[in-house]
């Protein structure tokens, strides 16, 4: 069956909701709307207003009414209706979702989701395409979720609603539309688990989001230059897999990390720096980047050049020393 | 469900009418049944609320005194360097004193840094309730049993998630209510806000308790708000508010009861402003000669409310000396107690760091605990 992301997401909803009656859905326009992306389409008629319900327009309301429901013997998932218009919770996040289980010694778990639809390339307009992952995965206590494939989409929400912690689950905006073949319920890989999409033995790609897609093309199209490279999507970001990550640079000696949020003290920057920590050894070049450009993310007009894309991600390949040549980009006095 | 036409077209309203918020508004003056001596106030400054039983309010005084006596001992623990800070409630007592004693065992407490004497009301084990303040751990006693949430530093971010306790539990058709204490200060927070607008809007079985005791470490009042009165913050949001006396704790006990019922009986959240004072320091770090007058301080102590219930109790020979004797006793027993078991230092468990972060250790947290213990080990 062809299936979009979106749907699947809404199918995990709707599956979810269906096993346990303490699930909820709550947020922005999520009720008769369906959210703006539809991802809760039909719920509210199927379950009635008390499972899925709008509430005012405060996003630290909405999260800090899930914390206390979560409390009391409820799995609240909410949407934050997009990236940006999660900031006013991020005091809830950070300082009662992610710790709530920390502090009170294991007695008080927080079992809930907060959907954030993150990311650009959907020609949105300012404070519509922020890459946030970064925040919350720099946040202990929180799990940091990203599926990249429909079939993800659908087996880490039920995963993350059926999971004892808090989980921040970001949904690139731009997937909601790609489309697989599926057959929904599905199961995929636990949580923590890193994947490889393609197998190669040049360069490893490793990517999550938006960027898997974009790093699937450069290895097909690599392929035809006579590159093979290898593309690990991490799916979750926290828990992080080192294991995979690792092995698959171990095994080519060579690392791209793609990613579209911008580069500066990313998560891009942490997996660049666990690679040459466990790698060092088996590295034949410096880890690269391939990232947002350190801008607040630009309007739609110029999203083009901001955007990671297959062709930077294929001169980046090209700057992993492969001749023993250093990086001229990065010699000393090269600025 | 009000259609367009509706918004454009507002109903006739006669100039005559009551006003639609009437049954919001609080009182023009705080409720109080004492003057500041302990006698009846004069005329009907109590309102609608009538007087708590004699039962209740000797239980209240025990409490506040043991409170007091407790809240003294935890301010001289600090000066011996046993607890890393202390936020005083002396001369809150009738608020913290009073929550409690409104609140069912089923019910839910949601303090603040400054209430450790309603944990004490509480009936939570003292060293359990001083474990943040002492830098132990961050909270001392389980949630889920004493039905007391952590206490929250993070000025009015506990006040959602009191509503959503309580609307977690009216869904499930259960009549327990949720009290959520906060400062002056914090009602300036965006979070006192939304979850006022949240509690009315889902009709959350929910107290607000502000305890109004002037400042916000050194700002005053009058830097907080330009509004009539904190209670008057509720009427927007459309929950009933009151203010009170809170140095009375007659009023406190018969407003906050009432409230708490009102709530449980499906009558929506409420919320109650308490006008007292902080007559310490915000900590015993603080310098309050910096920003306010020694006079204030005085004459805010002459209206104490431990003094004030004596008086009224001792007039119609409901407390006699023994009563107050045996009040402080228990008092002096208590802090003995607390002051024994604190007398160690306070220590912990380096393992302990990595414990509770998530439900199951990621394989890089049960990593660097390894390099820990490898650390500790040489
Ligand atoms: C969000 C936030 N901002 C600032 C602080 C620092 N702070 C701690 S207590 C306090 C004053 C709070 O005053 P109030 O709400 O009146 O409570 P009180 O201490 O008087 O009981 C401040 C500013 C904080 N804890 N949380
Ligand atoms: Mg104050």
């Amino acid at each position: 069956m062809t299936v979009t992301l979106g749907k699947a997401l809404n199918a995990a909803l709707r599956d979810a909701m269906r096993e346990d009656d303490t699930v909820l859905m709550f947020g922005e326009d999520v009720g008769a709307l369906g959210g703006v992306f539809r991802v809760t389409d039909g719920l509210a008629a199927e379950f009635g207003e008390d499972r899925c319900f709008d509430t005012p327009l405060a996003e630290s309301g909405i999260v800090g009414m899930a914390v206390g429901m979560a409390m009391n013997g409820f799995r609240p998932v909410v949407e934050m209706q997009f990236d940006a218009f999660a900031y006013p919770a991020f005091e809830q996040i950070a300082s009662h979702v992610a710790k709530m289980r920390n502090r009170t010694r294991g007695a008080v778990g927080l079992p809930m989701v907060i959907r954030v639809p993150y990311a650009g390339g959907i020609g949105g307009v300012e404070h519509h395409s922020d890459s946030s992952e970064a925040y919350y995965a720099h946040t202990p206590g929180l799990k940091v979720v990203t599926p990249a494939t429909v079939a993800d989409a659908y087996s880490l929400l039920r995963e993350a609603i059926a999971d004892p912690d808090p989980v921040v689950f970001m949904e690139a905006k731009k997937l909601y539309w790609a489309k697989d073949e599926t057959t929904l319920p599905v199961t995929t890989e636990r949580f923590g688990t890193a994947v490889v999409r393609r197998a190669g033995s040049d360069a490893t790609l490793v990517a999550y989001g938006t960027a898997v897609p974009v790093a699937l093309e450069a290895a097909a199209s690599a392929e035809s230059d006579g590159r093979s490279l290898e593309v690990v999507d991490l799916r979750t970001l926290v828990p992080f897999d080192d294991e995979t990550v690792a092995a698959s640079v171990r095994k080519t000696g060579r690392c791209v990390v793609v990613a579209e949020a911008a580069g500066f003290a990313s998560v891009s920057a942490e997996i660049a720096a666990r690679v040459q920590e466990r790698c060092f050894h088996s590295l034949w070049a410096p880890v690269l980047r391939v990232t947002g450009w350190d801008v607040p993310y630009p309007p739609p007009v110029l999203e083009k050049y901001h955007l990671p894309g297959v062709d930077r991600v294929l001169d980046t390949v090209e700057r992993l020393q492969w001749d023993d040549v250093p990086d001229p980009r990065f010699l000393a006095g090269s600025r | 469900m009000t259609t367009q036409a509706e918004h454009r077209m507002p109903a006739a309203t006669s100039a005559a009418a009551a006003p639609a918020d009437a049954h919001l508004l609080p009182s023009a003056e705080p409720i109080r049944f004492l003057d500041d001596d302990g006698g009846p106030a004069p005329g009907d400054a109590h309102g609608r609320y009538e007087r708590p039983s004699t039962e209740l309010l000797r239980r209240a005084y025990d409490a506040m005194v043991l409170g007091r006596r407790f809240d003294a001992q935890a301010t001289a623990l600090t000066k011996q360097g046993r607890l890393a800070v202390y936020p005083s409630s002396r001369g809150q007592e009738a608020g913290e004193i009073g929550a409690v004693l409104a609140l069912r065992e089923t019910d839910w407490l949601f303090p603040t840094y400054r209430d450790t004497m309603a944990l004490i009301g509480r009936g939570i084990d003292p060293v359990e309730a001083l474990t943040l303040l002492r830098g132990s751990w961050h909270c001392g006693y389980d949630p889920m049993a004493t039905r007391t949430a952590p206490q929250c530093t993070p000025l009015a971010t506990h006040a959602p998630h009191a509503v959503g306790v309580a609307y977690a539990a009216r869904r499930r058709g259960e009549d327990t209510v949720a009290l959520v204490i906060v400062g002056d200060g914090g009602t300036s927070e965006g979070d006192f806000h939304e979850a006022l607008n949240f509690a009315a809007v889902f009709h959350a079985p929910v107290v607000f308790l502000v305890q109004n005791n002037g400042y916000a470490i050194s700002v005053p009042l009058s830097r907080q708000t330009a509004a009539p009165s904190l209670a008057h913050k509720g009427v927007g949001y459309g929950v009933r508010s009151e203010r009170v006396d809170g140095n009375d704790p007659l009023a406190m006990l018969a407003v906050l009861t009432e409230a708490v019922e009102s709530a449980r009986a499906g009558g929506g959240p409420v919320l109650v402003e308490a006008h007292t004072y902080r007559v310490e320091p915000h900590t015993n770090a603080d310098d309050d000669s910096r920003y306010r007058d020694h006079d204030e301080v005085e004459a805010w102590k002459r209206r104490d409310p431990i003094a004030r219930l004596e008086a009224h109790l001792r007039s119609r020979d409901e407390l006699t000396d023994d009563d107050v004797a045996a009040a402080r006793e228990a008092g002096e027993a208590f802090a003995s107690r607390v002051r024994e078991r604190l007398s160690e230092e306070a220590t912990g468990d380096p393992a302990d760091l990595f414990a509770h972060v998530y439900a199951e250790p990621t394989p890089q947290l049960r990593e660097q605990a390894g390099w820990l213990a490898e650390e500790l080990a040489r």
